[in-house]
């Protein structure tokens, strides 16, 4: 008596996750309307560390290529920004996406360069090339060299009207990442890509061609990267090169996935929650937070490897962002597919 | 004569450059980790130089006699309790702990030390020079630097070609499994490379405090050029590191003499050319990188 | 007196099950040859016995001791030396320094550098070249040869013909009886049936993870090797 298989991709969890998640949409959407300034910019700051860890998290955690040079892309949507909405004329919220086009661009010489490297080698080489660009910059007189420049041109924006479109741009672009990343690992592609981070030579044997989705990945991650860039100093509307390419933007994004849990997508969330919080509590200790999170990620790699997330859904089967594949025979399940984390 | 004594004082800042290379690939070779901290150990090193030459009155080149042993336990442990609890696990855990170590580092120097730049001074063999012909003056201090330097590595050269532990390092570094079947215990040969390594990043740490002023985010250039001059010189060959580092020194000083801001700048930039037009280094025996 | 004793062995590459409840057993200087068609878990045993997989610690007992899943370089010390299949030579290291790395847990005994010279006079021959330079027969000597030098109570020899033309495995055969006619325990494990047979004492045939046929040479026919080997 031959059972039905199916192929299953939604859990309980994740319905229910999906209906909490379009909730807080809602609630975070209206925002503006009772909540204060100084809270959106927080959320801002917020969405655009966890859009950060998504892209991060992607890179690494499913791509394998474990990026501490990302601050280039930073910085590159940051300055394209000011560029874009200063020099050129283009509305500063437009320019946003369009500065993470700019950094998409120069991602494909950046990966002729550092590709050559695999591993450990490719990490400081990515390194490298950010301090290649932040010097660059740093010597730029049109870029204002050391002393950074200024968005000017939201000036004429009321400030009001100014912050509450930032962080309804914020909104969107965060929800849009997610949206992004999640249809995009349910994908083929994303087959692909998690078939590659479990094994590479077996997924190439099956087909997949590594290169290819590598360099996409990458690509796609710095443009996500350089959106943020750009939406985080929309919102600080002051940029230098020490700030813009500060090697603390891979810090803070790693230490987020790490501690959240590397490859599912809950776990920047959690990490990014955890982030500020740790950093709310220290905030009259100066430095002390980042030490603080700095030995947490270290003993999560040591310890628990999959991360605060990786704890739960390991403990609870839970999954609100489902992009495994399960296997069932009837209602017994007989396999799933790779587990995120 | 600008332009002589430019490339001279490149090539002597390759001797200490050298010394920060050794200790990275050192452990490359051995054990296939890059050591993110690299460049914040060295730091480190040098402000316990401070400590010790603030607290005993001790003239930094004796401070060396503790800070060495210092950082050699400080191998050690950290080999010991920390990474060699990641092995079997792949590339990306040695890479995230590591540079975690970085970021702990450089903040718990901040927390420390502040944000002041400190010099470690030996009393005025850091200014003395030597005059070569009528134009041209050598520090005392880079030529010192330039000969620890060479000394490093031949004693390298000499503990990895010619002794037992140099042969299990050979080894284990060639086919970690097949080295365990020989009896060779992994674990304890990698916290030996690391305390080496260690050892190796104290005397380049305290060199460069005394050659230049540092604070607690002078870590990650140290890094980047030790990495640099790695891959300039090309991986596997202990001369190449050499060679390595005076390419990226002369790169540098002449970088900013062309014009200030450019100096480091054009180090990257010569890193970044040999890497498009040979990747594998100007003497390495390897094909590919990393 | 048994030297090696084997029992409920099951042992995993991962989730893949490799070999299901092996028993085995190899009395003080006996030889004992392991066969079977590719992937039937022959070098599986090997490794688990020299401390390469991880095993129940009950599972292999070496004079009298359990000694499962303890790590290769501290088995080393009890005399339980491997020479790996495809040889492993160490390029970095010459010829000699092959042979001095065999040596390293400085245990004593009658293999010296001498010895192995007069065994293999082709290595002295090449003594200062990288390992690697020699051909496939004469790294294979040199993978004995380096074994013997941590003089061995227990040696496990891992595919020893694979790849090497007749000519050179009738030597190498002929050398190993010369090894194990010192009393050396010793199992082989080969793909090659015929020479194995002459040497061995005992043999075991592997198909799938499990023993299928275990006995002396003398009281085998081919015909019931053929069926275990192959499960026709």
């Amino acid at each position: 008596m031959a059972e039905a298989v199916r192929v299953e991709r939604t859990t309980r969890a994740g319905r229910a996750g999906l209906a909490v998640g379009l909730l807080a949409l809602l609630v975070l959407a209206t925002l503006p309307v009772w909540g204060a300034a100084s809270t959106m910019r927080v959320l801002v700051e917020f969405i655009a560390l966890f859009m950060l860890a998504q892209m991060w998290n992607l890179l690494a955690g499913y791509a394998g290529l474990v990026s501490i040079g990302q601050q280039a892309y930073v910085g590159i949507g940051a300055y394209a920004l000011i560029v874009l909405a200063d020099d050129l004329g283009v509305n500063p919220f437009v320019a946003v996406p369009l500065a993470g086009l700019v950094a998409a661009v120069l991602a494909l010489p950046t990966a002729a360069l550092v590709f050559r490297f695999r591993g450990g080698y490719f990490a400081v080489g990515t390194w490298a090339v950010a301090e290649v660009y932040r010097l660059l910059v740093a010597n730029a007189t049109p870029l204002g060299r050391g002393t950074g420049r200024t968005l000017k041109a939201v000036f004429p924006i009321a400030r009001e009207t100014r912050e509450v479109t930032t962080y309804l741009l914020a909104l969107a672009l965060g929800t849009a990442t997610v949206v992004a990343v999640y249809l995009l690992l349910r994908s083929r592609h994303g087959l692909g890509l998690m078939a590659i981070r479990d094994s590479e030579p077996a997924s190439e044997t099956l087909g997949v061609d590594i290169l290819r989705t590598k360099l996409a990945v990458y690509v796609a991650v710095a443009f996500g990267t350089g959106v943020t860039g750009a939406l985080i100093y929309l919102n600080l509307l002051r940029v230098s090169p020490d700030a813009a390419f500060s090697i603390n933007w891979t810090a803070y994004t790693i230490f987020i996935v790490v501690i959240g849990g590397i490859g599912s997508l809950e776990g920047p969330l959690v990490g990014t929650a955890l982030f500020f919080l740790v950093r709310e509590l220290l905030s009259d200790y100066g430095a002390w937070y980042m030490i603080l999170l700095g030995g947490l990620a270290i003993g999560v790699m040591l310890v628990y490897p999959q991360g605060l997330w990786g704890l739960v859904a390991e403990r609870w089967d839970l999954r609100f962002f489902p992009v495994q594949r399960r296997v069932r025979l009837g209602t017994e399940e007989i396999a799933a597919g790779p587990p995120a984390g | 004569m600008g332009w002589v004594d430019t490339v001279l004082q490149g090539v002597l800042l390759g001797g200490l450059y050298a010394l920060f290379a050794t200790g990275l690939s050192l452990i490359f070779v051995v054990m296939r980790i890059v050591n993110v901290a690299h460049g914040d150990l060295s730091i480190l090193a040098a402000f316990l130089a401070v400590v010790i030459v603030e607290q005993l009155g001790l003239n930094p080149f004796l401070a060396l006699a503790l800070v060495v042993p210092l950082m050699v336990a400080l191998g050690f442990l950290l080999q010991t309790l920390v990474l060699n609890r990641l092995l079997g696990r792949g590339v990306l855990p040695p890479i995230l702990v590591t540079f975690g170590l970085s970021i702990v580092i450089q903040n718990a120097l901040l927390e420390i030390f502040s944000a002041d730049s400190r010099r470690l001074n030996p009393g005025g063999i850091e200014t003395a020079s030597v005059a070569l012909g009528s134009e041209l003056a050598v520090g005392w201090f880079s030529l010192i630097t330039l000969a620890v330097a060479v000394l490093i590595l031949v004693g390298l050269q000499l503990l990895i070609g010619r002794t037992g532990a140099g042969r299990a390092f050979r080894a284990t570094s060639d086919d970690q499994e097949t080295a365990e079947l020989m009896g060779i215990d992994n674990r304890r040969l990698y916290a030996l490379a690391m305390a080496l390594s260690l050892a190796v990043v104290a005397v380049a740490g305290v060199f460069l405090g005394i050659r230049t002023t540092f604070t607690f985010s002078s870590g990650p250039d140290r890094l980047l050029f030790a990495f640099e001059a790695v891959i300039i010189g090309g991986l596997g060959s202990l001369w190449g590191t050499l060679v390595g580092g005076a390419v990226l020194g002369v790169a540098q000083t002449v970088g900013a003499k062309l014009s200030p801001g450019w100096g480091i700048l054009s180090g990257h930039l010569v890193f970044l050319g040999v890497l498009l037009l040979r990747p594998q280094g100007l003497f390495s025996r390897a094909r590919r990188v990393g | 007196m048994t030297l090696l004793s084997i029992r409920g062995l099951s042992a995993f590459y991962g989730t893949f099950q490799a070999l299901f409840d092996v028993s085995l057993e190899a009395a003080e200087g006996e030889t004992v040859a392991v066969i079977g068609a590719n992937g039937a878990g022959k070098s599986t045993v090997l490794r688990a016995i020299a401390g390469v997989l991880p095993v129940q610690a009950d599972a292999v007992h070496f004079a009298g001791r359990a000694v499962g899943g303890s790590p290769a370089h501290e088995l080393v010390d009890l005399g339980i030396v491997m020479v790996p299949e495809g040889r492993k030579i160490f390029p970095s290291l010459s010829v000699e320094e092959n042979l001095r790395i065999g040596a390293y847990r400085g245990r004593t005994g009658h293999w010296t550098l001498e010895r192995i010279y007069e065994l293999f006079p082709v290595l002295a021959e090449r003594k200062r070249q990288p390992g690697t330079n020699l051909s496939g027969g004469e790294q294979q000597m040199l993978a004995i040869g380096r074994g013997l030098m941590a003089n061995p109570r227990l040696l496990l020899v891992d595919e020893i013909s694979l790849g090497l033309a007749p000519v050179v495995v009738k030597n190498l055969y002929r050398v190993l009886r010369t090894i194990t006619g010192e009393g050396i325990t010793t199992v082989v494990v080969d793909q090659d049936v015929s020479q194995i047979m002459e040497l061995a004492q005992r043999v075991y045939c592997f198909r799938k993870g499990s023993v299928s046929l275990e006995g002396r040479p003398a009281d085998l026919t081919r015909a019931r090797i053929a069926a275990a080997y192959f499960g026709v």
